[in-house]
């Protein structure tokens, strides 16, 4: 009996997985073959991107000054505040940028994203669309992820840039730390290998993030275990922020150890 | 009456349909000539609108032919399907309007996606089309702003903007007051005559049906129990067709016994 059940529930992870697979591919398919639209995508990296720089740029000045303050009190006990820039700035473009971006986008974009796309399910839009000859991957979902693989990058490099701003008010101006020696340290440290990863994580990322959302907006009349309407909506995008969130600090530790 | 061409836009085959274990639609075979109004009419949850979507491959059949402007539904690929619905127009019930355009964006939509036209030209076509649902003035307003009938005749104004030969309606009526429901039913009736399209309409009102319909389909549970036109579904002696007519509850003489097993039953 419980083994039974274990393999209705591995059978059904699988299906799942094949179903979001298939999305993926003709999300990607659309990306590649033309006509392209210019303005779908525009718009889009106006709502991932430009909309979100305000709230990337708050979380990555308390975060980076956060950071210079845990380690200062730190690194002070071992007579090492030389190493203060190094701290900061590879924890931020190997870690914290990337991650910390990635789950701001979650809960800014990621969820309005889940709950437009369902709500454009269960209205009969994107059967609408259907029935007027447009493939729905290709004019709602491939402009969503490209323009979450362009602009997540750019919005964590905003988050480092900022972060390590931060980190400079708080260990060079509050704390003495000299200025020459926190960003000397921090050049003589933080590699290209670094940025590499920092960049590839959040490529990675931008393309998880949405791809969850989207999916489980796309097909939330395929799970047949719930209710559908307003309740299915708000079901699927709490689900859509869950799952996005577990799959970014899960391929995170992933990537990281695939890189190091 | 005119002589019509006899070519069939629409022919569906020994349909069976199930949604999970739930056999939803049982043999349905049904056909449409070009230039008919047929109207598809039943009880609600009878399965007119699972058969819609059947018809437009919004589902994918496991039993049964569906043959759609003479090509098999089943048969298409991908790319080939999305070229053939360019030549249909559906009429969703809620409208399925985009929240985020305005109604001019929306009804613009498929001239803008499937058509090289100029803006100009696009604009002219969607104004010509929002007189005709009698919507002038509104193509800057957003869904939300407008009424349930206003956002159905703009489904409707965005189903025919492409000029389709055969067009689909779910519901135009339901719910509307019966003024904008004759003047839907009008519209339907004008579109067939003026722009020669084929149209099938799904409806659970009577009124509506019998002024409008060249041929009624009568559906019952998933099975259709007559296809004829408005005299022989007068004359029909089908009991459960005579409920339907003289709008009577379906009645089943009451068991108190059995009723109250019913009730109490686990
Ligand atoms: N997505 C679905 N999943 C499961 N059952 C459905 C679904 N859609 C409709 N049904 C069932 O199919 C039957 C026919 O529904 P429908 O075609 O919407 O009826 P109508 O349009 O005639 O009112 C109903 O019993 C309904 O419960
Ligand atoms: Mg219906």
């Amino acid at each position: 009996m419980r083994l039974q059940l274990k393999k209705i529930m591995l059978s059904n992870i699988l299906i799942r997985l094949g179903i979001a697979g298939i999305f993926l591919y003709e999300a990607i398919r659309s990306l590649l073959i033309p006509p392209y639209s210019i303005n779908l995508l525009l718009k889009q990296i106006l709502f991932v991107g430009a909309r979100s720089v305000l709230v990337i740029v708050v979380a990555g000045l308390f975060v980076g000054m956060v950071i210079a303050l845990q380690f200062y009190d730190t690194l002070v006990r071992f007579g090492s505040i030389s190493l203060l820039g190094s701290a900061v700035g590879l924890s931020l473009t190997r870690e914290l940028g990337p991650v910390l971006t990635a789950l701001m986008v979650i809960g800014r974009t990621g969820s309005a994203m889940c709950a437009e796309i369902g709500i454009m399910r269960i209205d009969n839009q994107i059967d609408a669309l259907e029935c007027m000859g447009i493939d729905p991957h290709r004019y709602l979902i491939s402009p969503r992820i490209l323009a979450g693989i362009l602009c997540v990058p750019i919005l964590t490099a905003i988050f480092i840039v900022v972060g390590i701003f931060g980190g400079y008010f708080v260990g060079v101006i509050l704390f003495d730390v000299s200025a020459g020696s926190f960003f000397q340290n921090m050049n003589d440290a933080v590699l290209n290998r670094d940025l590499c990863m920092g960049l590839t994580k959040s490529i990675v990322f931008g393309l998880l993030i949405v791809w969850i959302s989207c999916e489980r907006g796309f097909n939330l009349h395929l799970d047949k275990s719930g209710a559908y309407g307003s309740e299915g909506v708000s079901r699927i995008t709490t689900e859509a922020v869950v799952i996005s969130s577990i799959t970014i600090l899960f391929s995170d530790y992933l990537l990281s150890a695939l890189i190091l | 009456m005119v002589k019509r061409n006899t070519e069939n836009v629409l022919e569906v085959s020994e349909l069976n349909t199930w949604y999970g274990d739930r056999k939803i639609l049982s043999d349905i075979n049904l056909s449409v000539s070009r230039n008919e109004i047929m109207v598809i009419m039943g009880h609600s949850g009878s399965g007119k609108s699972t058969l819609l979507r059947y018809i437009l491959g919004l589902e994918k059949i496991k039993e049964g032919i569906i043959k759609l402007l003479n090509k098999e539904v089943a048969k298409l690929s991908k790319d080939e399907l999305y070229k053939l619905r360019k030549r249909i127009g559906v009429a969703f019930q809620s409208g399925a309007l985009f929240n985020s355009m305005t109604v001019g964006e929306n009804i613009e939509l498929p001239l803008h996606e499937n058509t090289d036209l100029d803006e100009n030209t696009i604009k002219i076509m969607s104004r010509i089309k929002l007189e005709l649902m009698q919507l002038s003035g509104t193509e800057s307003l957003m869904p939300a702003e407008l009424s349930g009938g206003m956002l159905k005749r703009a489904g409707l104004a965005r189903a025919v903007i492409m000029d389709p030969e055969l067009l689909f309606f779910d519901e135009p009526s339901a719910g509307l007051d019966p003024i904008t429901s004759a003047h839907l039913d009008n519209l339907i009736l004008q579109l067939r005559d003026t722009l020669n399209m084929s149209i099938i309409v799904v409806t659970h009102e009577l009124e509506s049906a019998f002024k409008i319909a060249d041929r009624i389909t009568i559906l019952d549970k998933g099975e259709i129990i007559l296809v004829g036109s408005k005299e022989v579904i007068k004359k029909s002696n089908d009991s459960r067709i005579i409920n339907m007519l003289e709008r009577r509850a379906i009645s089943n003489p009451l068991d108190a016994k059995d009723y109250l097993n019913r009730l109490t039953k686990k």
